[in-house]
């Protein structure tokens, strides 16, 4: 009998096997139907999941990869199915997350004509991918399919795009499925320096106040247990960007929570007199560093970073370390001794407790207050996704992180819309795991059509809406720096949410009290039959402090509201 | 018309990077510079030593810190094996140029002694016209063009750089 040969589609989703996919997410469409013909005739075990809209199969694609740390794979047809991924791929390679996004495509004799749904998506994504590929011969799948997925989850981990002419997935495959790669311009950088490691390890050992400073790029390379044990050894005080909330417990004694723009008090007070600061896998985000001109402008500084063009684009590091961040720690632990840190450690124990991050129990209820709430009621063990927004700032500052990949939120892009399907995601990636998604009513309404896809498989996310009513980051912009001109803020209109929930099937719950808060969203947490959306009616003009406004040098940090009209801030929104 | 706009000034930078031959390199490296408002001045691409490579040889102008960033995010692209800046080194630089004249027959002869010095060829030749070719370092171009162009010019084309480093070391 000879063997059957494979269609494109039957190769690819073989090859998609043999990357490990377990889920593909993503909307069929005409461009496409070989590849979704290829999930039926070849029996795979990959789950084809059907959202809504291909935004949310990008985001949940890109909350199952954040969550697990595996590639997430999204499938879409061509044209407007293709372009609709485009804000899922900014997302994420803004911040650093391998996902795969499968793109049917008109069939290549009319590439370039335009063809019925013909987008140039390979055109169109170039400057948000890591890497891309238009397919042109059925035979070059599995060779692309493996460099893709070689090229999204190593290094520093991004999107690549595989746009997939239908003539192509159409096609008869008789190249190996085991192809080689054909990567030569690929490098990944590895193992550190050893010299460069003695080098900092010498300026550490002549550092009387040292700082941590940790980004995602020390989760993405596994390094949390071996940055705990050296801050632990260096008695070092360790902060964690925004998306590195859970590369050190942020419930650890050493813990300054994260720094920048909303971060707290005590790790902006450190980067301002810190004599050394060691930055493990951050890019320096403009939100962290205020002026960067007088960002740690006194102190060594020490940049680990896996990706060389972050070297020196914002911040001139004293001594650079292009190397995988679990190495880098690795290797410093062994050359490191404790230091002499106690009136350091001392100093920081009272600015945290001079300024701790608070707000007012009293009046309408907080957002603060809920997220804090949901912290004691899940013990802080829940996976958790932020929208972007006042109460991504909120879930940042009070759902303490001690666990990586815990807590999944739009750093770089800022994308309104991510949290509901990342906690689709996410929750496919655990099925056992708590995982709540604190949402804004603006957020919320930009995907919420992905309730569908979450009762459909009945995940028991918790979606918990915090309404103030308003796009309440720029109000609160608006309020601070325009004379609280309102403009394009007011969400007059929003829909009933715990109606709306309903109306997908989901679960809905009210919160207008805070007598009600504690028994609700205990209800809520007991609810494990589908998704359940929490409406919390909270204060509608509630500002974010700290606030470094954007521009300013971190010394200018607002503790509370300013008492004084402010200029309006210079650096970039 | 003045040849102001073709010479070369001191904030260009001469970049070489060796590439995958394969589609979209260019736009991706191009991309890169756009994004940061860099203008791509000349811009020479034909295959390296096999096929499967190419060679570009990029001049840029714009401040050289930006540049720096340029030079990595170029680097770091899947396709590119390595991007180098050649800026300030003792590189071997060639460019030519073919630039047509309005000559008429007896201004013939001073255009003629004008490229000899210059060592440049006489392409085509028509009652109306005169074609040179001349190939050397940019200034060099530039001081032919600059005399040259005392008759009218119908057209010029120049490839723009191409550079290689001298002695064994690589591009």
């Amino acid at each position: 009998m000879t063997k059957q040969i494979l269609d494109g589609g039957q190769a690819l989703v073989k090859c998609l096997e043999n990357e490990g996919v377990e889920f593909m997410f993503g909307i069929s469409g005409g461009a496409a139907i070989p590849i979704f013909d290829a999930v039926v005739t070849t029996k795979t075990n990959i789950k084809l999941v059907l959202t809504r809209h291909e935004q949310g199969a990008a985001h949940i694609a890109d909350g199952y990869a954040r969550a697990t740390g595996k590639a997430g794979v999204a499938l879409v047809t061509s044209g407007p199915g293709a372009t609709n991924t485009i804000t899922g791929i900014l997302t994420a390679h803004m911040d650093s997350v391998p996902l795969i996004v499968l793109c049917g495509q008109a069939i290549s004799p009319m590439l370039g004509k335009d063809a019925f749904q013909e987008a140039d998506i390979f055109g169109m994504t170039m400057p948000v991918v890591k890497h891309s590929y238009l397919v042109k011969n059925t035979n070059d799948i599995p060779r692309v399919i493996r460099e893709a997925f070689k090229i999204a989850t190593t290094g520093r981990p991004g999107p690549v795009l595989i746009d997939l002419p239908k003539d192509v997935t159409a096609g008869p495959c008789t190249a190996d499925l085991l192809s080689a790669l054909d990567l030569p311009g690929y490098k990944v950088p590895e193992a550190p320096d050893s010299r460069i490691i003695l080098q900092i390890a010498e300026a550490l050992a002549k550092s009387e106040r040292p700082v941590i400073l940790a980004g995602h790029g020390a989760l993405i390379a596994d390094a949390a247990a071996p940055l705990r044990a050296l801050a632990e050894k260096l008695r070092a005080p360790v902060m964690t960007t925004l998306l590195g909330k859970g590369a050190f417990p942020e419930t650890h004694e050493l813990s300054l929570g994260w720094p920048g723009m909303h971060g707290t008090a005590y790790a902006n007070k450190a980067l301002c007199e810190c004599d050394l600061i060691l930055n493990i896998g951050s890019r320096f985000d403009d939100r962290i560093l205020g002026q960067p001109a007088r960002f740690c402008r006194d102190a060594v500084r020490i940049h680990c970073d896996i990706d060389r063009s972050e070297i020196g684009k914002m911040i001139e590091p004293h001594i650079a370390c292009v190397a995988d961040a679990r190495l880098t720690v690795e290797a410093l632990l062994e050359h490191v001794a404790p230091l002499k840190t106690e009136a350091w450690l001392r100093r920081l124990a009272g600015y945290k407790k001079k300024y701790p991050l608070k707000y007012r129990k009293t009046g309408s209820l907080k957002m603060q207050h809920v997220i804090e709430e949901m912290y004691k009621l899940t013990g802080g063990r829940a996976i958790v996704t932020a929208d972007v927004g006042q109460h991504q700032m909120w879930a940042a500052q009070f759902y303490r992180t001690d666990e990586p990949n815990k807590f999944l939120t739009s750093g770089g892009a800022g994308t309104m819309g991510f949290g509901l399907p990342a906690a689709i995601g996410a929750q496919f990636g655990f099925p056992d795991a708590c995982v709540v998604c604190f949402t804004g009513d603006g957020g919320f309404q930009m995907t919420n059509q992905e309730l569908s896809t979450a009762v459909l498989h009945k995940l028991p996310i918790k979606v918990i809406v915090l309404n103030n009513h308003y796009l309440g980051m720029v109000r609160q912009w608006q309020e601070l720096f325009y004379d609280d001109r309102k403009s394009g803020v007011d969400l007059e209109g929003n829909p009933d949410f715990a109606k709306l929930a309903e109306a997908f099937g989901a679960k809905g719950f009210n919160i207008r009290r805070q007598g009600d808060l504690r028994r609700v969203l205990q209800k809520a947490l007991d609810y494990n039959d589908g998704p359940c959306v929490i409406n919390v009616e909270v204060e509608k003009t509630d500002n974010v402090f700290p606030m470094v406004p954007a521009g300013r040098p971190l010394e200018d940090m607002l503790i509370e509201p300013p008492k004084y009209k402010m200029d309006k801030p210079t650096g970039s929104t | 018309m003045t040849t102001q706009r073709f010479v070369s000034g001191d904030d260009i930078h001469s970049l070489s990077a060796y590439v995958a031959n394969k589609p979209g390199v260019l736009a991706r490296i191009a991309q890169v510079f756009a994004r940061r408002g860099f203008n791509i001045d000349s811009l020479v691409v034909s295959p390296g030593g096999t096929g499967d490579f190419s060679r570009m040889t990029i001049t840029a102008k714009g401040n050289p810190e930006g540049l720096q960033q340029v030079i990595e995010q170029v680097g770091k692209l899947v396709d590119v094996l390595h991007c180098f800046d050649h800026t300030g080194q003792d590189v071997v630089v060639r460019e030519l140029a073919l630039v047509k004249l309005a000559v008429t027959p007896s201004e013939r002869t001073e255009v003629l002694q004008v490229a000899a010095h210059f060592g440049a060829k006489t392409v085509d030749l028509t009652e109306e016209s005169l074609t040179l070719m001349i190939t050397g370092q940019s200034d060099k171009l530039d001081a032919m063009l600059g005399l040259a162009t005392k008759w009218p010019l119908i057209e010029l084309v120049r490839t723009g750089k191409v550079i290689m480093a001298r002695g064994a070391a690589v591009t």
